[in-house]
């Protein structure tokens, strides 16, 4: 899992700063203004091949690529975390083509790249959200083809996606959609958030920060200004509800993260922890402890008296991404007892 | 004089200050009314404005066509902008990319510029509007995306009936022209998502 045509570090680069030509920056940067200007809606790009694997975001880095200057620090997330094989790539992807300065830290990025999370902490004016996203079309399970799609988002047509929720509420008691939880935004257009939990979705709303979506694949673009109206599609006898757990989280005892279950030994014990590390890691550095703090530090899991547990290696809780490490035996997604129940599966029925 | 000498040069480092230029214009059109600035040190063309001319440079070329009045495209900024961008200048304000017009000039009106389509709302004209002043000038409100509650802009100069274009514009949406105010080497942004309150 390495990047591939990247250069020795000691070679003269043979690319633009940032990897992209110019050219290509202005063509994205032009796609950037008219989706801020209008929040939600999908502008089309011409989306350059990047030097790394697909299903890597490159959506997200090209829009990262096109944004990035000398001030700006930044910080990329998979999954929540750091120190996952994909994040910790594409940090040096432009640690090396942008000599770019990052960090883990959420309160210092000025851009933060994400794919699956929106940071814990609030974010500020001035910081700017990358997003990278596989599927852009909200609509696109509901109608195949491009062309119908783009007339029912021209019309404001969305009554197809209506009666889709609907079907569900129907059919299991409520909307079964865990990520990716479809969004009105500025009243006008319906978006895809990107596969996040909906436990993000109010996060996106009147935000302080910019946000900005990228889809390599799928060749789209589009932007949630700050202080943008951002509603989760639900009903009135049935309103949107984020995930919630019944127990807090077991190293730093936080009852308001989003919570991942991990497997702490080979006997099948399992604990809930924040699925954003950084979080999660700030917490206990602050002195916070959860109930499961002291197994986890006993089975050499976390090491809750390191002021910077993820520079030691090995010790924070492994986060790899199961899409692209293939079968990861510390994160189970599967709906376990304890769990919220509409905290399941990643199989999407809309 | 040769046309070579009538061209004034562009970006000195054009990797970096259209890097930094477009930051100021991401927040200009995605916090509508907050004054920005452009850090680029150029020496624009007559009749162009720093922030007109760096804003240009830094999105302007060959695919975008440009409408400049006909003074200006017949002149010195004309000639700089298809030397430094490569772009062409068309005489139907409908078939621009970009446009810059004196706000205190009569024609052409925003509506002559393209809004767009239903289906591609993004094909619309960016429309730079260069102004005696961002400050000073007779107050209006905004709110929308990008504006907490409301902000409050007065720029300077700008011909009668100018806020009332903008709410017209605004009417179209998701269609109708973004619009940018400039002034030395500042800018505001008015996407077409702003609302426009009354003048007071
Ligand atoms: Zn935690």
């Amino acid at each position: 899992m390495t990047l591939h045509q990247m250069p020795a570090e000691d070679a003269k680069p043979a690319y633009n700063y940032a990897y992209l030509d110019e050219q290509t920056k202005r063509m994205i940067r032009r796609a950037l203004l008219k989706a801020v200007a209008v929040p939600g809606y999908q502008v089309p790009f011409g989306s350059r091949e990047m030097p790394l694997a697909r299903g890597w975001g490159t959506g997200g880095i090209q829009i990262t690529a096109a944004i990035i200057g000398p001030a700006d620090t930044l910080k990329v997330i998979d999954q929540g975390a750091d120190d996952t094989t994909n994040a910790v790539s594409i940090r040096k992807f432009f640690e090396r083509t942008a000599n770019a300065r990052t960090s883990e830290a959420t309160e210092e990025a000025t851009i933060i790249q994400t794919r699956h999370r929106i940071p814990e902490a609030p974010l500020k004016p001035g910081q700017v959200m990358v997003y990278q996203v596989p599927m852009p079309e909200p609509l696109r399970r509901l109608e195949p083809r491009e062309a119908e799609t783009r007339k029912m988002h021209a019309w404001a047509e969305y009554g197809l996606m209506q009666v889709k929720l609907y079907e569900d509420i129907a059919r299991y008691g409520e909307i079964t959609k865990t990520y990716d939880y479809p969004v009105l935004v500025n009243d006008r257009y319906v978006m895809a958030p990107s596969p996040i939990p909906k436990f993000d979705n109010p996060k996106m709303h009147m935000s302080p920060s910019l946000q900005l979506f990228g889809a390599g694949r799928e060749k789209r673009i589009y932007a949630l200004p700050p202080y943008t109206s951002v509603k989760s599609l639900d009903f009135e006898d049935h309103p949107f509800r984020i995930q919630s757990w019944s127990q807090p989280c077991g190293l730093c005892g936080a009852a308001d993260s989003y919570l991942d279950e991990v497997v702490i030994d080979d006997r099948g014990g399992r604990m809930f922890v924040c699925s954003d590390s950084h979080y999660c890691e700030t917490r206990r550095a602050q002195g916070h402890r959860g109930t499961m703090l002291g197994d986890a530090a006993a089975s050499g899991l976390v090491q809750p008296s390191s002021p910077h547990p993820e520079e030691a290696a090995g010790a924070a809780v492994s986060k790899d991404d199961p899409v692209v490490s293939g079968a990861s035996t510390s994160i189970l997604r599967d709906a376990p007892d304890g769990a919220p129940q509409d905290e399941g599966s990643r199989e999407q029925r809309m | 004089m040769t046309a070579q000498d009538m061209i004034s040069p562009g970006f000195s480092d054009p990797v970096f200050q259209s890097q930094a230029a477009f930051r100021a214009l991401l927040a200009a059109l995605s916090e509508p009314g907050t004054g920005q600035r452009v850090a680029a040190e150029i020496a624009p063309p007559e009749g162009l404005a720093s922030a007109t001319a760096t804003a240009l440079l830094t999105l302007a070329d060959y695919e975008t066509p440009v409408w400049l009045p006909a003074a200006l495209r017949d002149g010195a900024a004309g000639a700089w902008l298809r030397f430094h961008c490569g772009a062409t200048l068309v005489d139907d304000p409908a078939e621009a990319a970009f446009a810059v017009i004196d706000g205190a000039a009569d024609a052409p009106k925003l509506s002559a510029f393209n809004p767009g389509t239903d289906q591609f709302p993004d094909r619309s004209t960016t429309v730079i509007v260069q102004v005696a002043g961002l400050e000073g000038g007779a107050a209006f409100t905004l709110s929308g995306p990008g504006v907490p509650g409301n902000r409050r802009i007065a720029p300077q100069g700008l011909r009668p009936g100018f806020t009332a274009e903008l709410r017209e514009n605004g009417a179209l949406y998701p269609l109708g022209v973004d619009v940018v105010l400039t002034h030395g080497d500042g800018l505001i942004g008015l996407p077409r998502s702003t609302r426009i309150g009354e003048a007071r």
